[in-house]
């Protein structure tokens, strides 16, 4: 009786899948076209999933073993079960490998069930507390219905009873695991995410050590192209399969610097909602950690709906979305660094912000007087832009108006205007002049990045922006920039290329590294306390460079004592995305955070490389560490080359300039 | 949307705006009052505003006009005036044609001549009643609209005055919403030919940038905080000045000679 039921349920489930998996498709196909390699998206999908993907995974061990067991099981048996039970060719190795297959799945799915006895706060519940029942009933019944094929029990073992109650089991199991793959449920994301890596919207960001962290450009040219997304269907395709991808293992709430403050932001609820808004209908389903809302815990599911071509962030009353979900977000890409599904939730979060801004005029809190101040004055606090150098003005900056070409452009960015940054620029101006670099400053002619301008969802301002820096870069020429601002780093080396800049861009601390490793500074021994280092998000995940800064403090004798967080997965201190000039409520504020993560290390001092992040860390009040940056640090601790040989003079190399 | 019905119409309202001057930067930008008369415009119910702008369209007024756009128009009216045309007549001509029930203005313009006579002007022409330094349009009811007036130092005057009326805002009206790319991208510029009256004077004038003015120095010799908030917080007192009455205008002009020479204004 099995012999001709189980190709019918086998077949059958497949088929059913086949109509699901052409609705899903159809459901994605709402978003905007999307230039997508298929075939060699498709070629490239299993290494991204083998590689990149397990790479991620792979920071939780468990949970990659038994990610490896369950679903290598599980595609090996499903195969297999085809062959030998949906076209019956038990014959040789291949039942013996289908037993070894389920067996390996039951195994993984066992892991599966101890992850789920206790779950915590990050995971789902609802359907998925019933995945590793049903991933145990599918290896279960494959297994014992392959024991009579490879002859290990008698064909008419058991009565029909038993049969019958083995075929529901296996119904239950292809149900959940073939047939709900490709109509929602929790198998979802292995259909969704395969796809998702093959039609990715940044391949450039697979493959070892490469990033991809620019956010792209909007067509401003073209008067009919969206400005930013206002419904679900505003998103392209692909961007709209990417959210149908998440499993909702919630690392990227673990890890939100916006959710741990309790501001209204959870990005796992956020890429649910927006799978909701694909679908159409209402949040009530989601069963995670709703967004927090300040001081009330959590913000009620179910009271947010929405459809595809319906708005996502409504004028006035609710839609599927509240603004203040997408202005809490800081841009840190804590989230995007740890999404095993490699979802890009920024790119959504900026997508959904320029519509509001470029659109609604809805920038909230100083956002809109900083974006009048960047379009009237180049800065956004306002300043008279011929003031830009002011704190030089002892300094006798060479410009590049007069030089015309240098080795190094220093990018000051808009710390110039902050009397505490000036202070790192004076300490980097003194190292550059103690390793006698050849650079010079743009001065009055430099603009702000556009960084600010870009994040809040202002993207005319930010081309406006861009295209002028560009303008006036081209007409001089130098080796490289080297800039104090991480995210005048990014959005100069990562996002004017789009626009027709490329330049060769380093932070001051990887410039710094150069200079020491080439013997062009020499540092007096570190006699100061304990040191923490903080890496700023926009030099860290956006540009890859954690080894740089540490390597200078390490010249300078110090041994960091690592925070709890550290490297790609350092905590945000709360400044980057214009998030301090929307100024979302929260319970907690993210700076506060940051620096109890610098007290449990029991550092007195924490260098920084972001003037951002100096401003946020120094903001602490009754902070428990002084904030330094690492140019500071190196400009106190300069003593004179020692390639001068024996005459060692006692004058100073550099001149004090602080 | 409950039926309703009315048996006024809806009001018409016509803001003049004006092509604004970034202090520092001398950029073309929404006039700071004029916004914010729009911005009051917008915050009326049941109200049909117009924006309407005098003067001529180039790159750098395009960017201002587009900033009124941007807080939520479709259209923009640009009643054609080449530069240094005297638009007084050309804007009463064209509101008395399309009689709007309340003009709003701002103060004084940011570029020009920036007098401020404008509204003064308007009314005079059109026989109509005007109200400088509004902060807010309470309500508006049978033809009379009730008003709120700024007065030095925060205190208000509720005043009512019959329509049509124009009214100039004061910068302590609320603050212009954001202006959007997308509405000021897409916004439509009617253009309306006017009337071209020269301005004779006008051309014979020397324009120069405008020196910081002078300003004198409070020295406070304070002790204490609580003397150095007093200082900081005390009405500004005209302190040793005098009132002269019953002089001859000679008496006047030497008594104004001499406290100039004072206060060395005059060497």
């Amino acid at each position: 009786m099995l012999d001709t039921l189980l190709p019918i349920l086998i077949f059958a489930a497949l088929g059913l899948a086949a109509i699901g998996a052409w609705r899903r498709v159809r459901l994605w196909r709402q978003g905007r076209p999307s230039k997508v390699a298929i075939l060699r998206g498709l070629a490239a999908m299993p290494r991204r999933y083998l590689v990149d993907l397990h790479h991620v995974v792979a920071r939780d061990k468990v949970m990659s073993n038994t990610h490896v067991a369950t679903a290598g099981g599980f595609v090996a048996a499903m195969g297999l079960a085809i062959v030998v039970h949906g076209l019956g060719l038990a014959e040789g190795v291949l039942g013996w490998l289908l037993l070894a297959a389920s067996a390996a799945m039951f195994v993984g799915s066992l892991f599966v069930a101890r992850r789920r006895r206790n779950p915590s706060a990050r995971l789902s519940k609802g359907p998925w507390m019933r995945l590793p029942k049903s991933l145990m009933a599918f290896s279960l019944s494959v297994f014992a219905i392959t024991l009579p094929a490879v002859g290990l029990l008698p064909e008419d073992f058991g009565s029909w009873v038993v049969a019958v109650a083995l075929v529901a089991v296996l119904v239950w199991g292809l149900g959940e695991m073939v047939f709900g793959m490709t109509w929602g449920g929790p198998m979802k994301h292995a259909f969704a995410g395969a796809l998702h890596l093959a039609f990715h919207r940044r391949p450039e960001r697979f493959g070892e050590g490469n990033r991809s962290t620019g956010l792209k450009a909007l067509d401003l040219d073209n008067p009919k192209a969206p400005l930013g997304v206002e419904t679900p269907s505003d998103f392209t395709w692909n961007q709209l399969l990417g959210f149908d991808a998440c499993v909702q293992c919630g690392r990227c709430e673990a890890v939100c610097p916006a959710f741990a403050a309790g501001q209204p932001l959870n990005p796992k609820k956020l890429i649910q909602d927006m799978v909701v808004g694909l679908a159409g209908g209402s949040d009530a389903g989601y069963a995670g950690s709703p967004h927090p809302s300040q001081g009330l815990g959590g913000k009620p599911v179910g009271e947010h709906h929405g459809t595809p071509h319906g708005p996502i962030v409504a004028r006035d009353g609710k839609a599927l979305v509240d603004a203040d979900t997408l202005w809490s977000c800081t841009t840190c890409r804590a989230c995007v660094e740890e999404c095993p599904m490699m979802i890009e939730h920024v790119d959504a979060i900026v997508d959904m912000r320029r519509f509001l801004t470029l659109e609604h005029g809805n920038t909230p809190g100083k956002g809109a007087e900083v974006l009048d101040n960047l379009i009237a004055t180049d800065n956004p606090g306002g300043f008279d832009p011929g003031s830009r150098l002011h704190w030089a003005a002892d300094l006798n900056l060479p410009l590049m108006a007069d030089v015309k070409q240098t080795d190094v452009l220093l990018w000051l960015g808009d710390g110039a205007f902050d009397m505490r940054n000036q202070r790192t620029l004076r300490a980097f101006v003194k190292v550059l002049r103690a390793a006698e670099v050849d650079f010079a400053v743009l001065g009055n002619e430099e603009r702000d990045s556009g960084d600010v301008a870009r994040r809040l969802g202002d993207e005319a301002t930010f081309q406006s922006l861009a295209k002028r820096n560009i303008a006036t870069l081209s007409q001089y020429r130098f080796q490289r920039i080297v800039t104090c601002d991480p995210h005048s780093f990014h959005v100069l080396g990562n996002e004017y290329g789009e626009l027709g800049g490329a330049y060769d861009v380093c932070h001051h601390s990887t410039f710094i590294a150069e200079l020491y490793d080439a013997g062009r500074l020499a540092f007096a021994p570190w006699k100061g306390g304990n040191v923490t280092y903080h890496d700023p998000c926009y030099l860290g995940r956006y540009n890859g460079e954690y080894d740089a800064p540490r390597n200078v403090l390490k010249a300078l004798g110090i041994e960091v004592k690592e925070m709890a967080r550290s490297g790609f997965r350092s905590r945000c201190c709360g400044g980057g995305g214009g998030a301090p000039i929307t100024d979302i409520p929260g319970e907690r504020r993210i700076p506060d955070m940051r620096m109890n993560d610098v007290k449990e290390t029991g550092a007195e001092l924490v260098a920084v490389g972001c003037p951002q992040c100096t401003a946020m860390l120094e903001g602490v009040v009754d902070g428990p560490a002084e904030v330094r940056d690492i140019a500071e640090l190196v400009a106190d601790a300069l003593v004179e080359t020692p390639a001068d040989g024996e005459t060692q003079s006692q004058r100073p190399l550099a001149v004090e300039v602080v | 949307m409950r039926p309703e019905i009315r048996d006024t119409p809806s009001l018409e309202v016509t803001v003049l705006v004006s092509v604004g001057r970034h202090p520092l930067t001398g950029r073309g930008r929404r006039a700071d009052q004029d916004a914010r008369g729009v911005e009051l415009a917008r915050g009326l119910p049941e109200a049909e505003v117009q924006l309407l702008h005098a003067g001529t369209l180039n790159e750098g007024s395009e960017t201002a006009l587009r900033g009124y756009l941007g807080m939520g128009f479709d259209a923009l009216t640009l009643l054609e005036q080449p530069e240094g045309a005297d638009i007084l007549p050309a804007l009463a001509e064209t509101l008395d044609e399309a009689s709007p029930q309340l003009v709003i203005t701002g103060e004084c313009a940011e570029r020009g001549e920036g007098s401020g006579l404008l509204p003064y002007l308007l009314a005079e022409r059109l026989g109509w009643p005007t109200v400088s330094g509004v902060v807010a349009v309470e309500g508006i009811a049978a033809g009379v609209a009730t008003l709120l007036q700024a007065l030095p130092r925060g205190q208000r005057r509720r005043l009512e005055v019959r329509l049509p009326a124009i009214v100039s805002v004061d910068g302590a009206a609320p603050a212009p919403r954001q202006s959007a790319y997308g509405p000021a991208r897409r916004g439509q510029l009617a253009f309306v030919p006017g009337a071209v009256s020269l301005d004779d004077d006008w051309a014979g004038w020397q324009v120069q940038r405008a020196r910081k003015r002078p300003k004198r120095l409070k020295i406070v010799k304070a002790a204490s905080a609580r003397d150095r908030f007093k200082a900081a917080a005390a009405k500004a007192e005209g302190g040793g000045g005098q009132v002269l009455e019953d002089v001859t205008p000679e008496q006047g002009a030497a008594a104004i000679f001499k406290l100039l020479k004072d206060e060395g204004v005059l060497r």
